[in-house]
């Protein structure tokens, strides 16, 4: 039996390890709404230089900018903007998964064609692809979701490929074939509902990789535009101001972004656990 | 109507184990197959119900091809009916994939109505039998091949099921070819007993 991890340990000993585990999804899915919601309903950021440039206080609890704008509110800003963009991202993304691995099941050419296009794009390093399809769509919100889905396709796909392979294989399905059922029908009827707590995990866990490597490219100048607060923007323009002593521009940030994403590795974790039968029993 | 093989012959990567097998089997009989483990009986229930497609021979029912696409004629009862289930269907869902049997035939069968709503490894193998026979047994089917298909059922279970077995396909003139270990068995209930090792000319 594997260790338990910290977040079942100490405080809620008393329930059993399923009520835990739903109780960890329901409390990070909040915690991950409330900053969505929080973040989308800031609109105006205000710039005042009179407080510019101020280290965390009871007032400004992340500091304020070289324009005074407050950074708690931009980080919230950036962070539900983050969550849109991986949302997006990882949604595309399995569907793309879900097509390709259905394709890989229907004939022996596609099957040997889908496998040749995990390896092509398994072997070029994630944040290039990345960039080439941010700027090859024009950047901006919709170029990073693009680039982003587009490049995180691959894993889901191979584990959906090799699940519909088995389940093809199952008597079952070769049950329902001399039934005289179309592979149209099976696919959607006996396939689809044994792979979509696949697809659900699969698709949660590509959020923080979406997450990360939106910050990343526009950290690097390939993804939103400057005029949006993202993350990646606030730590690449921090980076002229860490030198004269402002730590607080890209601690906070940071630190904000990290626990964003160890949130939603948690809820994909938790929710993997809960419907994989094969892990129901730790 | 009879459904005939003639000169099957299979291999699994290059290891023969079905070489010009020949057999028929009339819609009135009851044939029995009897042979021991990893002879190949599983394999020519395959072949015949058509769920294994590159054999050498062919299988015929009065003298014509089996059509592959549409509901197959040639219905096969596996030996484990919970492998035959998908995990995530109610038990009505598995039933009507087939068709929808009558209300007396499910009572033949000893279904009872609240097993309808139940997910199949909520049922015992005995249970899940009978919704697996009760599948193949559809107005379509012409011949049913049963491999194995009481070998994990009790005594009694077992009487129950091949006696309704027998008297649906008896009415509705459809053969069936029952394959098992029991000598015992097979000589109570079959017109004609065959011996694996007999026809297969390995």
């Amino acid at each position: 039996m594997s260790e338990n991890p910290w977040y079942n340990k100490g405080l809620f000993s008393s329930l059993n390890l399923r009520e835990k585990t739903l109780l960890t999804i329901a409390l990070t899915g909040l915690v991950l709404v409330v900053i969505f919601i929080c973040g989308t309903m800031i609109n105006n950021i205000p710039t005042n230089f009179d407080t510019k440039m101020q280290a965390p206080s009871f007032v400004h609890i992340f500091g304020t900018d070289w324009m005074g704008r407050d950074m708690f509110f931009r980080t919230i800003k950036g962070l539900s903007l983050s969550i849109i963009i991986g949302l997006g991202a990882s949604i595309i993304s399995s569907i793309i998964a879900t097509i390709l691995a259905f394709l890989a099941s229907s004939n022996k050419y596609l099957d040997s064609f889908v496998s040749w296009l995990i390896d092509l794009f398994a072997s070029i390093p994630h944040i290039l692809l990345i960039m080439m399809i941010s700027i090859a769509l024009g950047k901006g919100a919709f170029g990073v979701i693009m680039a982003v889905a587009f490049s995180h396709w691959v894993n889901l796909t191979r584990v959906l490929r090799a699940e519909v392979l088995q389940i093809n294989t199952s008597e079952y399905v070769a049950l329902s074939n001399k039934f005289g059922k179309s592979k149209f029908w099976i696919a959607k009827e006996h396939i689809l509902p044994l792979i979509l707590s696949q697809i659900f995990v699969g698709t949660l866990l590509v959020f923080p990789h979406a997450i990360m490597h939106e910050s990343s490219v526009t950290f690097l100048g390939f993804g939103l535009s400057p005029h949006e607060p993202a993350i990646g923007i606030i730590l690449s323009e921090s980076m002229s101001y860490l030198a004269m002593g402002a730590w607080w521009l890209a601690f906070f940030p940071g630190l904000a972004l990290l626990i964003v994403v160890l949130l939603f590795d948690i809820i994909g974790d938790n929710l993997k656990r809960l419907l994989d039968p094969r892990e129901a029993n730790n | 109507m009879e459904l005939k093989a003639e000169n099957i012959t299979f291999s699994y990567n290059k290891r023969p184990i079905l070489k010009d097998v020949t057999l028929s089997l009339e819609s009135n009989q009851i044939v029995g197959l009897i042979g021991d483990s990893g002879s190949g009986k599983s394999t020519l229930c395959k072949i015949l119900s058509g769920h294994i497609p590159n054999y050498k021979g062919n299988v015929r029912i009065e003298g014509k091809e089996i059509e592959q696409k549409g509901f197959y004629p040639v219905q096969l009862i596996f030996q484990h009916p919970e492998k035959t289930m998908n995990p995530k269907w109610k038990m009505e869902k598995v039933l009507k994939e087939s068709w929808n049997p009558p209300q007396e035939l499910k009572d033949t069968f000893g279904l009872k109505e609240n097993w309808m709503n139940r997910w199949p490894n909520e049922l015992s193998g005995g249970e899940l039998q009978r919704f697996s026979i009760l599948r193949a047994i559809n107005p379509n089917t012409k011949f049913i091949i049963a491999d194995e298909i009481s070998t994990m059922l009790d005594a009694v279970t077992q009487v129950q099921i091949w006696e309704a077995l027998i008297n649906h396909c008896k009415a509705n003139n459809i053969g069936i070819l029952a394959v098992s270990h029991d000598i015992k068995l097979l000589d109570v209930i079959c017109d004609e007993v065959l011996y694996f090792d007999e026809i297969n000319h390995i």
